[in-house]
């Protein structure tokens, strides 16, 4: 089962699961997906330790997406 | 079809002035540190010396020189410390969650020392990096020079490690923009660090060196 998740106020927050792409689930996660993009959040996949890959369409094969917020000089 | 975006950070369009930080440049920054120190002790050192020497009762104004000298750098070094010291705690029932999903994202071994003292440990390119919920110590390769940046996100709702997951993300997407975007806020021995980093904290940065010391130069 993969997951969209957006990290905020609750520590994060589960927004989509999905099983295979093109099935209903998925869909909706993309819908999800796109609404958190417009909203400012940013896609990033991780993909094992050190290392993840920022994206701007919904992977359907990634097991984890995470929404993030952008970061700024202190 | 899931496309990768750009590798690099979008957050570098907030700071178009910045030249991308490089290995080469991180050790330029790094020696400018280091002279603008000398320039900043030297003289008061000296005149100390001058003064005693001219005038050996002078000498309580030469101690006011020695104490100068020696307060500008640790200045510098506990604005640097600054960047990853313990914050307030907030949103404090959210925070198991956050931890959940920082924990998932880091190896047991770092993820037991980010439990203990707060910094998640990340092996980069640029050296080894200690990631905190605003700000990150990059201890250089060698282990002896270690940079300090203020960086985090700008979202004030969210728990602790919510904020180092922030900052882990951006640096295994792109370390040199990350690097880029932050604020440096100081470069010196680690020695200096680590003598202004609360206790807590030094078994994290003891393990950064060790690892630092590993890494090629």
């Amino acid at each position: 089962m993969s997951k969209l998740v957006r990290m905020d106020h609750t520590g994060h927050s589960t927004l989509a699961e999905w099983t295979a792409p093109g099935d209903s689930d998925f869909e909706a996660a993309v819908e999800e997906f796109r609404r958190e993009l417009d909203a400012g959040y940013i896609g990033v996949v991780p993909d094992g330790p050190g290392r993840a890959t920022q994206v701007t369409e919904l992977p359907a094969e990634a097991d984890l997406v995470i929404m993030r917020r952008p970061i700024a000089g202190g | 079809m899931a496309t990768a975006a750009d590798t690099h950070l979008p957050e570098l369009g907030a700071v178009p002035w910045r030249p991308r930080l490089t290995a080469r440049s991180l050790r330029t920054w790094g020696r400018v540190w280091t002279a603008w120190t000398v320039l900043g002790t030297v003289p008061f050192l000296a005149a100390a010396v001058v003064l005693f020497l001219l005038e050996p009762l002078s000498f309580p104004v030469g101690l006011a020189c020695f104490a100068h000298a020696w307060i500008i750098p640790e200045l510098y070094a506990y604005r640097g410390v600054n960047t990853v010291r313990p914050k307030d705690p907030r949103h404090a029932m959210a925070e198991p969650a956050a931890q959940g999903l920082l924990g998932d994202l880091l190896d047991h071994a770092p993820r037991a020392l980010q439990r203990e003292t707060g910094l998640a440990l990340e092996r980069g390119r640029l050296g080894v990096w200690l990631v905190a919920e605003a700000g990150a110590l990059l201890v250089a390769p060698g282990g002896r020079r270690v940079h300090c940046f203020c960086v985090g996100t700008r979202e004030r709702d969210l728990p602790r490690s919510d904020r180092v997951s922030h900052l882990l993300l951006a640096l295994r997407t792109d370390e040199e923009g990350s690097a880029t975007v932050a604020n440096r806020a100081f470069s010196g021995a680690s020695w200096r660090v680590r003598r202004r980093l609360p206790r807590t904290q030094r078994p994290a940065l003891a393990a950064a060196r060790r690892a630092a010391r590993d890494m090629r130069r």
